[in-house]
């Protein structure tokens, strides 16, 4: 099962589901929607947090929310 | 008569949208920060002329990505949002969305829609979507979400007039809804509804989403709507998630439909900007350099400013003194209110600087990136990346760098950052270590480079930065919150500050400071002055006789004066309270004068020198550190015969103000930014107790 903590830089990825339904309430709602694609863009001197870019917009979320989110392949 | 629009608008949007901006533009200054009841964040709240002359009141709500809240402060929007009887609530809402990064903004107005609120759509930083040449058919838009949309661009007030105009009229509120919610829980949505006689579908699926956050419903209200969830089934996650997952589809298609983005998506500047600012190496150093600029410009440059509203003040204080006749009155408003007064306004300076500095990063956009390099770091000690600022401006100032700690949405991370703050060596501290110092400290040097008495210093601002640490980690088990924490934040596109933004939040911080804390301040000088000035029993009624007894033949009118201040602070209250206090520091190595000095800078660190001063009979010419430190070095123990200030009793003493929340300016803004007693005092305590324990250690290892 990857996740997007798992991309490399500049790497892409389609959203399939979150292991964390709570989570994935609020991020969803931040643009990560199911189908959606997700570039992973930036990584933080210490390995976390992570910059990616999905629907047009930049977030950053720390490593932990973003193994929450499953990415197809 | 009646009032055909209303007069009660609230403005929401996502973080980022410009909301802020618009606000701005729509108020200037006619803008006001207030509390709400209960909460700790704050309401912006003010008014705008529209065309047709009507004053209406306009309130910027906290910038959310949905009605469904992330932060205990989020909730305040839902509860303005549902409950018709609160008082802001509003009667029309501006939904500001970021006209380039329409899919995800629209979530929110989706959901203001189903609210049944009547809600006009603002397409802002129209511009930016210009520049990235996307094509939105406005009247297409409006017709597809039901609802009148306006462009503006915020910065150059583009769209401001249409949207004023807009105002002047009734809105739409569509009764269809958007998303229908019903689909998801038919039952439980009619029954809510129709018990609680919603108008909308929308309304009563959020009440049973989040009955138990909204305050505005009473328990009986709560536990009935708990029960008819558990007797129908009602899975909240899951709903919550299909709703979303609905909107979206629903709102790509509106938008697919009525907006053309070119092809390619160049790589932005910003991009460019980011791979050097979050670079490992260079990152941090960008940083550390921002923030030792920062620190640099509030403590240089606010000296100046500072110095002329003392001396401003204090000749005011003169004038005053003698206008008035004389007496207790006199008394009374020069030495505790004007008093007071340059006590509060001499922050003034610190503050305009700091948050000068910190509204243009986070208007920059540059704030968030430096967030994300201190994140990780942050948190292994407890704090939050956002509070970084606020512990390296403790090092000038505790005042501005807690106001700073605005900015950090997680209420457990806020309230650390704001409970350790005061430990860091603040400048005011700076006058007592120096006197310390040069009295128990040699002037040598160690290793043959390094200045023994500047290690010493050293040592004391790391003794303060660790504490701040400890104190944090401890924390961090000890407060415990129901909320869950998230991270996850957006990299808002960099953009040159607006000065008009910048210039507001100064004033905006400076007053609300002047205002609330400045209260308590005035009120706690008054407090002390009283206590210094004023004595109970025959020694301090006739002071002016006994001190006369006491002088020597052919006294000058000025040594007579000088005896004499000695003699009234040493049995005034505050002189009382010091030697009743006596055999509680004494295994501290202190003795009554110095606990009389402790009871005085209470109100700020640096009247430690002004009381010693006095206590120790040095007129206000001789009142520098080099007359104060040699009449200290002569001062005898009355019970060893030796020196009073021995290298154990300056240590303990450093240590003890290095600690101590000597500070009522401190007190205040922590009152404030908390809105209550609770934690200050708290704060208090703890501080105290660990300056106590700690002086006590020092004094025993070093005698």
């Amino acid at each position: 099962m990857r996740t997007v903590s798992d991309l490399k830089i500049l790497e892409s990825g389609t959203i399939k589901g979150f292991t964390d339904h709570q989570l994935s309430l609020k991020l969803m709602e931040m643009g990560c929607i199911p189908g959606t694609e997700v570039v992973l863009e930036l990584v933080a001197p210490l390995g976390d947090p992570l910059a990616i870019r999905v629907a047009g917009y930049h977030l950053s979320l720390r490593k932990e929310e973003a193994a929450s989110i499953i990415i197809e392949g | 008569m009646a009032n055909k629009t209303g007069n009660k608008v609230a403005l929401i949007g996502n973080p980022n949208s410009g909301k802020t901006t618009l606000f701005n533009l729509l108020t200037g200054l006619n803008q006001k920060t207030g509390n709400f009841p209960g909460v700790t964040v704050d309401k912006k709240s003010g008014q705008t002329r529209l065309p047709d002359g009507e004053n209406i009141e306009v309130i910027d709500l906290p910038g959310t990505y949905s009605v469904y809240p992330k932060t205990m402060d989020e909730q305040i929007v839902q509860n303005v949002l549902l409950d018709k009887a609160h008082p802001q609530h509003p009667d029309k809402v501006i939904v500001v969305a970021d006209a380039a990064n329409l899919k995800r903004n629209l979530l929110l107005f989706s959901q203001i829609r189903d609210l049944g609120l009547p809600a006009i759509l603002v397409l802002n930083m129209i511009d930016i979507a210009k520049k990235r040449k996307l094509e939105i058919d406005l009247r297409s838009l409006g017709i597809d979400l039901g609802v009148k949309v306006i462009s503006t661009n915020s910065h150059s007030g583009e769209g401001l007039n249409e949207l004023k105009e807009a105002l002047t009229k009734p809105l739409l509120s569509s009764k269809r809804p958007f998303c229908e919610v019903k689909e998801f829980a038919p039952e439980v949505v009619e029954q809510v509804k129709t018990e609680f006689a919603l108008e909308s579908d929308y309304q009563a699926f959020q009440y049973a989403q989040q009955a138990d956050h909204l305050s505005f419903l009473n328990e009986a209200d709560q536990a009935r709507i708990e029960g008819i969830k558990k007797e129908i089934g009602f899975d909240a996650i899951t709903t919550q998630s299909s709703e979303t997952l609905a909107r979206y589809e629903k709102l790509s298609g509106i938008i697919d439909r009525n907006v053309k983005t070119p092809a390619s998506a160049a790589h932005t500047p910003s991009q460019k900007i980011d791979k050097i600012v979050t670079h490992k190496v260079l990152g941090y150093l960008i940083f550390f350099g921002i923030l030792l600029f920062i620190f640099q410009s509030v403590f240089a440059w606010a000296e100046g400013a500072m110095d002329l509203i003392e001396n401003s003040i204090a000749a005011a204080t003169e004038w005053v003194r003698g206008a008035m006749p004389e007496g207790v009155l006199n008394d009374l408003v020069t030495d505790g209110i004007m008093a007071g007064l340059a006590g509060v306004l001499v922050f003034i300076p610190q503050i305009a600087i700091l948050f000068a500095f910190i509204s243009l990063l986070e208007e920059s956009g540059y704030m968030s990136r430096a967030v994300f390099l201190m994140d990780r770091l942050m948190r292994g000690v407890g704090l939050n990346g956002k509070s970084v600022v606020p512990l390296i401006s403790g090092l000038a100032c505790a005042i501005p760098a807690i106001m700073a700690t605005r900015t950090i949405d997680s209420w457990k991370d806020r309230m650390i950052t704001i409970f350790v703050t005061p430990f860091m060596s603040c400048s005011a501290r700076l006058p007592v270590y120096t006197i310390l110092i040069g009295l128990v400290v040699p002037e040598e040097q160690v290793l043959g480079i390094f200045n023994l008495q500047g290690l010493v210093l050293m040592a004391l601002y790391l003794l303060g930065f660790v504490a701040a640490i400890l104190s944090a980690l401890a924390l961090k088990f000890i407060l415990k919150t129901k909320q869950r924490g998230y991270f996850v934040m957006e990299l808002p596109g960099y953009k040159l500050p607006q000065w008009k933004n910048v210039l507001l939040t100064i004033y905006d911080k400076c007053r609300t400071f002047t205002v609330e804390a400045g209260k308590v301040i005035i009120a706690i000088s008054i407090v002390l002055w009283v206590l210094a000035s004023y004595g109970f029993g025959d020694d301090f009624n006739n002071a002016e006789e006994n001190v006369k007894a006491q002088m020597e033949t052919g006294y000058s009118q000025e040594s007579y004066d000088i005896a004499l201040n000695s003699y009234k602070l040493e049995h005034s209250m505050a002189g009382s309270f010091g030697k009743f206090i006596e055999p509680a520091i004494k295994p501290l190595g202190y003795d009554w004068k110095i606990g009389i000095a402790l009871i005085t800078s209470f109100a700020a660190r640096e009247v430690f020198v002004g009381t010693m001063s006095t206590i120790y009979s040095i007129g206000a010419e001789d009142d520098d550190e080099v007359t104060i430190r040699e009449r200290l070095r002569q001062e005898r123990n009355p019970e060893t015969g030796g020196p009073m200030y021995t290298q154990a009793v300056g240590f303990s003493l450093m240590v003890f103000y290095a600690f101590a929340m000597q500070c009522m300016s401190t007190l205040a803004i922590v009152y404030r930014e908390t809105k209550g007693w609770r934690w200050p005092l708290i704060q208090m305590t703890y501080m105290t107790v660990v300056a106590y324990v700690s002086a006590f250690v020092t004094f025993q290892i070093f005698s």
